[in-house]
């Protein structure tokens, strides 16, 4: 699933079997004020087309705002952004025709049906009627909602509401699709079903933005990610990459009960790279888990439990952001 | 599926961040979600002039007389007062829509901020339903129009100029109402328009002449926007011209270039922010 990572090979041009891939996205001290509070405060990057790229970060780290400057429907207070070369402020009509947008909460007409709610839509985009009703019935099928084709909006369960909402997206054909928070309140097989029509998007050569924070999906869809909080770059690379950077190939969970946890951490000491202290267990940052383990033992101390598992996006996640709820 | 062009062509159309050039969209939009609005509520609103047209000119006319009309001729009160009428019925319309319409698109079902993500600029969005919203008017004025021919007060073929007046009546109302509902917030605020609406109707020389009031009134009375609609209407319907009605029409084409401009900076403002 990863092996299509540019590499932390920096520059506009990476190198891919199709040859070098022009930058579509290309952001520079990226700042949103809004009064005294700064959500996004400075931030750089970019993205070459084609690239499925991510944005992960904790509610409020200024995700969302930098979603809505690069489709140009908000104003930057400072800094340079260009989409496909172009400034999304003074030209947002032009580069938004080549956007797909969907926003963190489905906003579909619900006084239109299934099928015209796309049709009508692309006509904001000034498509022409024939070919947005053949297109119309194409991403029926691609959302598997040919049979709802008729239906009313509120009758949609969810997934189907949130599987409308980008086949609606896609009606005119975008380059750059902006995902923010697509699976967000959905169950875990609509999910899987949306990961799936993402996975063929990016076949097809679609460039994807997406903020997230759930970590799998981030691991299952991002050939790169940032890690932003409060509004600014934490850390930026593949998964693998960033897996490798913030955290150890291996994460030993122990647990000694809620009393004890934090009594038995001294005794860890020199065993695995780090620790971290959660209520109910104890995290053992080490290259071998087993080996870990094995050591915990051999000092006398038993766990109630064990569990060694590879390190996840989630471990550089709470590295990086913190443990602490944000609000 | 897309041929990746990783550069645009700027565009060189002027107001290119506003303005994308498919006013219809929005237009077309709105008459298909019509097809599922309540008609009832429709008609209701065209149904309120008549009963006032049926209620003063039947009941109450005989019992007024002859009354005198633009440039002193004599005419029944219901030929007086249809006129005046219209005009009303053409504010009703597009204000309906350019308050509670736009209202509940604006603030709950997040249709403009939908449309904004498109290649829909704010303006296509402003002139689109301030369209929708001034052809209420114009098929509440029209349909009225067909009220008071069939009851013998459309007297001169000059009268048909109420129609277009009527649609120059409805496109004020909307512009400047949509540009208003676009700072309110609570329903309790759309109550204020309703607050404002109705003594502008019965105050602004509808169903009696200006000339009733001392000068001060008189003044505030010809500052409100009805009041040139009534006079417009009243003149156009016996025919009678003078150059008060270009000061007349001045008002309105002033009232509906402030109420698009202001629109569409409201859109931008909250939208585009």
């Amino acid at each position: 699933m990863l092996q299509n990572t540019p590499g932390s090979e920096p520059g506009p041009s990476l190198p891919t079997a199709r040859g070098a891939r022009p930058t579509v996205i290309r952001a520079r001290g990226l700042t949103k004020r809004y009064g005294d509070f700064t959500a996004v405060d400075g931030i750089s990057f970019e993205v070459p087309a084609g690239e499925s790229f991510g944005l992960l970060g904790p509610n409020g780290a200024g995700k969302s705002t930098t979603m809505r400057m690069i489709g140009g429907v908000s104003q930057r207070t400072s800094g340079e952004l260009e989409i496909m070369g172009l400034d999304p402020e003074a030209q947002g009509p032009l580069v938004r025709a080549h956007l797909g947008v969907v926003p963190q909460q489905d906003n579909l007409d619900e006084e239109l049906r299934v099928r015209d709610n796309l049709i009508v839509y692309g006509r904001y985009f000034g498509l022409d009627r024939r070919y947005l009703r053949a297109k119309a019935d194409q991403l029926l099928d691609f959302a598997q909602l040919t049979d709802k084709a008729n239906a009313r909006v509120d009758d949609l369960s969810g997934g189907m509401k949130r599987r409308l909402t980008i086949a609606r997206s896609l009606i005119n054909e975008p380059q750059m699709l902006l995902l923010d928070e697509p699976t967000t309140g959905l169950d875990p097989q609509a999910r899987h079903v949306l990961w799936d029509r993402l996975f063929r998007l990016k076949e097809q050569g679609v460039t994807l933005i997406l903020t997230t924070h759930y970590m799998d999906e981030a691991e299952q869809l991002c050939d790169r990610l940032i890690v932003v909080d409060h509004g600014r770059i934490m850390a930026e690379g593949s998964p693998a990459e960033l897996i490798r950077r913030y955290s150890t190939r291996e994460v030993l969970e122990v647990r000694f009960g809620t009393d004890r946890n934090a009594a038995v951490v001294p005794q860890l000491a020199g065993i695995g790279e780090r620790h971290e202290v959660l209520p109910d267990r104890i995290l053992v940052y080490a290259h071998d888990g087993e080996a870990a383990l094995e050591a915990i033992v051999g000092r006398g101390l038993h766990p109630l439990t064990s569990l060694v598992r590879r390190s996840s996006l989630e471990d550089v996640f709470l590295n990086l952001t913190g443990r602490s709820l944000v609000e | 599926m897309t041929q990746q062009t990783s550069v645009l062509e700027p565009s060189r159309r002027p107001f290119a961040g506003l303005y994308a050039g498919n006013v219809r969209a929005v237009v077309e939009r709105g008459l298909m979600a019509l097809k599922t609005n309540n008609w009832a509520v429709f008609v209701s609103g065209f149904v309120e002039p008549v009963l006032f047209l049926a209620a003063m000119g039947i009941g109450l006319g005989p019992l007024i007389g002859g009354v005198e009309g633009p440039g002193g001729s004599e005419m029944s009160y219901g030929a007086y007062i249809a006129p005046a009428l219209l005009a009303v019925s053409a504010m009703n319309g597009a204000v309906y829509d350019s308050t509670n319409n736009v209202f509940f698109k604006l603030r709950f079902s997040k249709l403009y901020q939908n449309m904004l993500y498109t290649s829909l600029g704010p303006l296509d969005v402003a002139m689109g339903e301030i369209y929708l919203a001034l052809q209420r008017g114009f098929l509440y004025a029209t349909a009225l129009m067909v009220v008071m021919s069939s009851l013998g007060l459309v007297t001169t073929p000059a009268a048909l100029l109420m129609v277009p007046a009527a649609v120059l009546v409805a496109f004020g109302f909307a512009a400047l109402g949509m540009g208003i509902t676009s700072f309110m917030k609570r329903f309790q605020h759309l109550d204020w328009v309703n607050f404002a609406l109705l003594p502008m109707f019965l105050f602004s020389a509808t169903l009696y002449p200006l000339s009733v009031y001392p000068t001060g009134i008189q003044l505030f009375i010809q500052a409100l926007p009805l009041w040139h609609g009534v006079e417009l209407m009243r003149s156009l319907s016996v025919g009678y011209f003078t150059p008060a009605l270009l000061g007349h029409v001045s008002y309105y084409v002033v009232m509906v270039l402030a109420g698009v401009v202001l629109t569409t900076a409201r859109l931008r403002a909250l939208f585009l922010r």
